[in-house]
């Protein structure tokens, strides 16, 4: 550790290339705290935008036509709306409605962020998930109710398996935008990655040094990802489906 | 994407999602006329809520939306100015990267997959300020100065994610056109480029526009990015005006207000691109 410190310390004497990140300890807590709410919120809108997404697309299925037009209006007007507006809605117009709890906001930016960023990404893990029970075969539900399955059972043991499998590669896709959408958090001041290192490069005056290691920190985050789901698919997957 | 053993059952069919729409980053972006609706109806709903509990003593929601109708124009061009020279630049990037990821040499196709992988998976966001803090605001061309104001340099910025995914179209198409195309032309004494601009290419144009056209909307929508970084469009003269009038009851009339004139636009694009799409499924 001090030695990668201590390189960098010698990168800035002899070339003037200035990544206070590896050895200015103040300026690492910052860099390493922005990279730790970016995940965070990430992983928390991941979440809760698989459940509420399910919940979505089952809602989407429903048998009652007002449920149902409910539901698809809802994840049509979070697709097609620019997800900017959709942020500055949720926190400067709906913001200040809610109730105060001692003095603070019920929500803060971070909340206010999750909130907005979940909603979206229901929107589209509700449709993927549509699309992926769409795709499993009629033929395939027929044999199963014709083998004595129940209505449960078909849903748990035949349909959602193959559903799943199904929705992976846009489940990936969905991921990748979901990490990449929560840089828009800066717009609110959530103290996500950007935003930490928009602080850094205005005190310390090395804006290209942290474009480029922003860049390369968010290409490694998808390539991670990328390479995660791909593993996770090559496990799951069954014989003799996908191409 | 690795590829894959092939199917090793006959009967089952591969399991395909059906339905624009599923991969965003490949483009479909919905627009219905339900959302429509849902807009206009929220729109509807905030403005008359607004304006009945407004007190008399001050000017009502109506009233404050038609005054600063026309500087909420003059923003909303300016994005639509934004997003169509973004496209241009893009579109022309896009397709030359597109046709150098096909290209026999390998360092080419090397570096060009590079740039399109890094640039479709950073945050437009953090494209955007690469460009906006590194390039520098005025060029010098030997005497002549050339300026680069902060819009232009937005526009740049925008069009790099464009560049790369139009890349990704370019190929796609390209690859989808039977090899038979390709050898044809070839026993007919065409050089590698004339096959490519006379023949290939022009027979991608119809499998590319409805994608392009898809990508012309989620830019449209990403434009409202700009505002994060200064430039005066549509969403950062909606804050000033906010500012301004200092209602918060002014705050859901107008933000829904500019949500559907986003919607306004991108409605017709999406519904041209939809029927394009039905047309060309047919053939």
């Amino acid at each position: 550790m001090d030695d990668i410190a201590s390189w960098f310390v010698w990168l800035h004497k002899t070339t003037g290339i200035k990544l206070t990140v590896f050895y200015d300890s103040y300026d690492r807590a910052r860099f390493l705290k922005g990279l730790a709410t970016t995940v965070e919120l990430s992983a928390y809108c991941l979440v809760a935008s698989l459940v509420l997404g399910a919940f979505a697309a089952m809602l989407q299925g429903s048998r009652m036509a007002a449920v149902r037009r409910a539901a698809t209006g809802f994840v049509q007007l979070f697709r097609n709306t620019p997800p900017l507006v959709q942020l500055y809605f949720f926190y400067f117009a709906l913001g200040p409605l809610l109730p105060k709890v001692g003095g603070a906001p019920l929500l803060g930016s971070f909340g206010w962020a999750f909130v907005s960023l979940t909603l979206l990404e229901t929107a589209f893990a509700a449709e993927i998930y549509r699309a992926g029970i769409e795709a499993v075969p009629k033929a395939m539900i027929e044999a199963a109710s014709s083998l004595g399955f129940s209505r449960v059972q078909i849903y748990r043991q035949v349909v959602l398996p193959l559903a799943l499998r199904a929705t992976m590669p846009a489940m990936t896709n969905n991921l990748v935008n979901l990490v990449k959408t929560t840089t828009l958090a800066y717009a609110i001041a959530v103290p996500e990655l950007v935003y930490m290192s928009a602080q850094i490069w205005s005190e310390q005056v090395n804006v290209p040094e942290m474009m480029v290691l922003l860049l390369i920190c968010y290409v490694a985050m998808v390539g991670l990802i990328n390479h995660f789901m791909q593993w996770l698919e090559e496990r799951l997957r069954v014989p003799g489906f996908g191409q | 994407m690795s590829a894959r053993a092939p199917a090793t059952f006959a009967v089952m069919h591969p399991l395909r999602l059906q339905g624009a729409g599923v991969d965003r980053s490949s483009g479909a972006v919905l627009f219905s006329a339900r959302t429509g609706i849902a807009l206009a109806a929220l729109f509807v709903a905030s403005v008359a809520l607004a304006q009945i509990a407004a007190p008399p003593t001050r000017p009502g929601i109506v009233d404050l939306l038609v005054k600063w109708t026309p500087l909420l124009a003059r923003g909303f061009v300016f994005n639509l100015l934004i997003s169509v020279f973004a496209m241009l630049i893009g579109t022309a990037a896009g397709v030359l990267l597109g046709i150098a990821r096909l290209s026999p040499r390998r360092a080419l196709r090397g570096a060009s997959w590079l740039a399109v992988q890094f640039f479709r998976n950073a945050p437009w966001l953090v494209l955007l300020f690469f460009v906006m803090f590194l390039f520098p605001f005025e060029i010098r061309l030997g005497t002549t100065t050339i300026a680069l104001p902060d819009w232009i340099k937005a526009t740049f910025g925008l069009a790099l994610p464009i560049m790369a995914n139009v890349a990704e179209i370019v190929r796609g198409a390209v690859q989808s056109i039977p090899t038979a195309q390709w050898e044809a032309a070839r026993s007919l004494a065409f050089s590698r480029r004339q096959t490519l601009w006379k023949i290939i290419l022009p027979q991608c144009v119809k499998r590319m526009l409805p994608p392009w056209m898809n990508w012309y909307a989620i830019l449209t929508m990403a434009t409202t990015l700009a505002s994060i970084v200064g430039v005066s469009e549509v969403m950062t003269l909606t804050g000033r005006i906010t500012n301004a009038e200092g209602r918060t009851d002014l705050l859901i009339p107008i933000y829904s207000y500019v949500l559907l004139w986003f919607f306004a636009y991108c409605y017709p694009i999406s519904a041209w691109t939809r029927r394009l799409e039905a047309r060309y499924a047919e053939r």
